[in-house]
């Protein structure tokens, strides 16, 4: 039975090859870059190329499917929501009034507001493949070690990991515990109220916390035995060497970074762009 | 062998130790040296103390349970108060009684590499020692498998790998074969015994099934009860003195069939293992008993409550979990659902409770098709009893929990009670009626777990490893439970891979291999044909082997003389 929380899937070539700590520094870098330009030109730069990456990792579009739909929901949410709060930011952002049209006094569309909320958009439309790329391309456990290199306490960089490995057990633990709750007359289906199914779930969470809690007796003095915390360093089984594609990539990376701050600082000389 | 040449490795000296959390002492006067390159075993009931002994081995006491230490304890010369836990880990290498509990990495390779990666050991030389100490346990090839493709036997493997990359002198074995098959048990103990004899490593054991260690040699076994040592010597003294029985530890089933035939056991008959067995000496007694034995009347048949006809179950198109299932189950019987893990045996009672629906095939209950009915009304026919107790009680109270499925089903709160009175009483729970779930043991938990599936009242019990993890004591406790439930009427349906508990309480047993119904006939044929015990990873039993060895004509009758006498005399 094989279940895992990220799909990974393992596959040969130049990204999943990058040792994760790279793909960290470049998430990282390039992140920051759209994250604190508003230049809609750069942003959209920085997008196409994490499509280009995110092509050359070979990741299956049906492997992110459901994780797309959501984002997609959230951004409309956001977008919509951004108007109906604020519709005269963009002005107060960039200065400069071209109403569109006007639906009543507080509501006008203007090109600056299209511009500020089209950009944001942009700005996580780029993250969220960049993201994606890093979690499926990266196996879980060198996640956990290339956070420890970027300076990530050890003991936290490994809860992380004890994580990804118990929840798949809870998860079988909690269906098995559902299907014996049932069986006693427990109904989970749509047939029983809201109300009684809210209380039926919590009838299977408290012999799952019980049935957790003595796990975590148990990897605790497992692991005590074989010397987690003995040092302030470890090192990691699963981490990969810094080979010299990896340098590049991570000069890749800063280069975005040192990119967005020269165009925000030297070009337009504040964080927005304003065409008008 | 000459002990006083060797150097102790493990030296008790009156050592006392006490839990804060309890009023009286754990362990008392312990006195006690194991010496370099030896295997001992050590051997009580739950509660005697033997884990604790371990555990003061390993560092666990104090390290993470705090309590008081009186007298000395050495290891290596070297006092263990003074040493950390890390420090005793370099020494004492501990393989933890749940493998798949104690699997820490993701993938084999790393869980392996735990305690190098905490020693700070570069990758290079991380992946080399990985590798040569995995090949000694046989998983080199299985580096990148992830927990949950591993079986039991295999996920112990990488636990034992996982602390021979430590160079250690002592290797700590905590029940190695609580959750093991009989066929993997017997692979464990095999490689142990390899790497003790390779290795030249000294050994401890800690396990309360006597006979499935004895599979290979041990030299000394300490015995232990009520926090005392009280015995300590070979298996063959063991084996010819009368200690266990007494305390409660089965002995192994070949050394209670020369007991039952009036057999003195003598050190210089060396019964510490079947196969060092002076044959010659018994031979004449065990057939006089054989020969002695009168045929049991046969059961008369009785209406069938539970049919299967071409039972098939699949998840996906490519794996058939169930393939073909015919059986047929009498009112009143207690049958034992046996085969490997992953046989299909847990989906079959997942189909038969309707937790999933058959793809093809037909489950008749007193001739009426199941078909259609939903969980929660073939629960009142049929009761699921899980494995873990921990894993179904949701309420505090004792009353609540048991009353819990009647208040669903919105019966009168007059009747519940009287309802749950009678399940109670049943479950021998009846003064804990008001009592929290919390205070009771793990087997009055159980108990709980099963009264509140008889407060539904059901004809058919189906429970998962009723006895996983239990010492003989409340095995026994929890089997004849059960046995007096089917006295009751109560068709009983086990899931097990115990032999003993096949041979001792079901008379009836039906084997599961790879979805197929392979056997299907009583426990005593099942546990002596060669073939199915092989494919379905049991072991023959050593009352058979027994028989063989004495040339009794046959075997297996012998065993259903075993089994029929022990019945006669020791349950009634």
């Amino acid at each position: 039975m094989k279940a895992k929380l990220f799909d990974y899937i393992d596959r040969d070539n130049f990204i999943y090859n990058l040792s994760g700590l790279t793909k960290l520094v470049c998430f990282i870098c390039m992140t920051f870059s759209v994250m604190f330009s508003y230049d809609i030109r750069y942003i959209l730069f920085v997008m196409a190329l994490s499509v280009v990456f995110f092509r050359m990792s070979e990741i299956k579009f049906k492997q992110i499917k459901l994780m797309t739909i959501y984002v997609a929901i959230f951004l409309l949410m956001n977008f919509i929501l951004t108007y109906i709060f604020s519709p005269q930011y963009g002005i107060e952002i960039y200065g400069t009034n071209h109403e569109l049209f006007r639906i009543s006094t507080r509501y006008t569309v203007t090109l600056e507001q299209l511009l500020y909320q089209v950009t944001k958009i942009t700005k996580y439309a780029s993250v969220v493949p960049m993201g994606m790329i890093f979690l499926l391309t990266t196996n879980p456990s060198e996640f956990a070690a290339s956070l420890n290199r970027v300076g990530c306490n050890y003991k936290g960089a490994y809860a992380l990991s004890l994580t990804l490995r118990y929840f798949p057990d809870m998860i079988r633990d909690y269906q098995d515990i559902a299907l014996a709750q049932q069986s006693r007359g427990l109904d989970m289906s749509r047939k029983e109220k809201l109300g009684t199914r809210v209380k039926n779930v919590m009838n299977i969470c408290v012999p799952l916390i019980f049935s957790t809690l003595d796990k975590i007796e148990l990897i605790s003095n497992a692991m005590d035995l074989r010397g987690f915390g003995k040092h302030k360093k470890r090192t990691w089984y699963a981490a990969k060497p810094v080979r010299k594609g990896d340098w590049a990539a991570m000069a890749f990376g800063a280069l975005i970074l040192a990119g967005s701050l020269f165009v925000t600082f030297f070009v337009n000389g504040s964080r927005f762009y304003n065409p008008f | 062998m000459s002990q006083t040449a060797k150097k102790p490795v493990i030296e008790f000296e009156n050592f006392q130790f006490q839990y804060f959390s309890q009023a009286d002492p754990t362990l008392h006067d312990i006195n006690l040296k194991i010496y370099e390159g030896e295997k001992v075993l050590i051997v009580g009931p739950s509660g005697s103390g033997k884990s604790t002994i371990g555990n003061c081995l390993n560092g666990l006491i104090p390290f993470s349970y705090k309590g008081e230490i009186q007298g000395s304890l050495k290891i290596s010369g070297r006092e263990t108060r003074e040493m950390n836990i890390f420090e005793l880990s370099k020494k004492v290498g501990t393989v933890l009684q749940d493998a798949d509990g104690q699997f820490i990495g993701l993938t084999v390779g790393e869980d392996i590499a735990f305690a190098l990666e905490n020693d700070c050991v570069p990758l290079s030389e991380m992946k080399e020692t990985v590798q040569k100490v995995s090949d000694i346990a046989d998983m080199g090839k299985l580096l990148k498998s992830s927990p949950f493709e591993l079986s039991g036997g295999q996920k112990q493997r990488v636990s034992f790998a996982g602390v021979m990359v430590d160079d250690v002198e002592l290797l700590l074995f905590d029940e190695p074969l609580a959750n093991l098959d009989p066929a993997t048990g017997k692979t464990a103990i095999d490689l142990i015994d390899r790497v003790w004899k390779e290795s030249k490593k000294t050994v401890v054991i800690i396990e309360h099934r006597l006979e499935d260690v004895l599979y290979r040699e041990v030299d000394r076994i300490i015995v232990v009860s009520e926090g005392r040592i009280v015995a300590d010597m070979t298996p063959d003294e063991l084996m010819a003195a009368d200690i266990l029985p007494k305390l409660g530890i089965r002995e192994p089933l070949y050394v209670t069939a020369m007991k039952y035939a009036d057999i003195q056991l003598t050190p210089q008959m060396r019964a510490g293992r079947l196969d060092t067995l002076d044959i010659a000496q018994v031979k004449d007694a065990l057939q006089k008993w054989n020969r002695e034995q009168a045929e049991m009347p046969g059961e008369e048949a009785r209406r069938i409550i539970l049919e299967a006809e071409h039972l098939s179950f699949q998840y996906t198109k490519k794996r058939k979990i169930l393939q073909d299932i015919n059986f047929k189950i009498q009112e009143g019987e207690m049958v034992s659902i046996v085969g490997t893990n992953g046989a299909g045996k847990s989906t079959l009672a997942k189909v038969i409770c309707g937790f999933v629906t058959e793809d093809e095939g037909k489950l008749l209950y007193y001739g009426e098709d199941l078909k259609g009915q939903t969980i929660k009304e073939r629960s009142q026919k049929i009761g699921f009893v899980m494995q873990n107790p921990n894993q179904m009680i949701c309420k505090p109270m004792i009353y609540d929990e048991v009353a819990l499925g009647l208040r669903i089903r919105q019966v009168p709160e007059e009747e519940i009670e009287s309802r749950v009175d009678k399940a109670l009483k049943i479950c021998g729970l009846a003064p804990f009626k008001k009592w929290p779930v919390s205070a009771l043991s793990f087997g009055q938990k159980k108990r709980v777990t099963i009264a509140s599936m008889l407060v539904m009242d059901p004809q058919v019990l189906i429970l998962d490893e009723p006895t996983a993890g239990q010492d003989y004591h409340h095995y026994t406790e929890i089997m004849e439970f059960l046995k007096s439930l089917n006295d009751q009427g109560v068709t009983i349906i086990l899931i097990t891979h115990d032999m003993h508990l096949m041979l001792e309480y079901t008379p009836h047993a039906i084997v599961i291999s790879e979805g197929k119904k392979i056997g299907d006939a009583s426990a005593v044929e099942i546990l002596t044909n060669e073939d199915i015990t092989k494919r379905a990873n049991l072991k023959i039993t050593s009352l058979y082997e027994l028989a063989m060895k004495t040339e009794i004509p046959d075997p297996t009758t012998f065993v259903q003389n075993f089994i029929n006498y022990e019945r006669r005399t020791h349950r009634s």
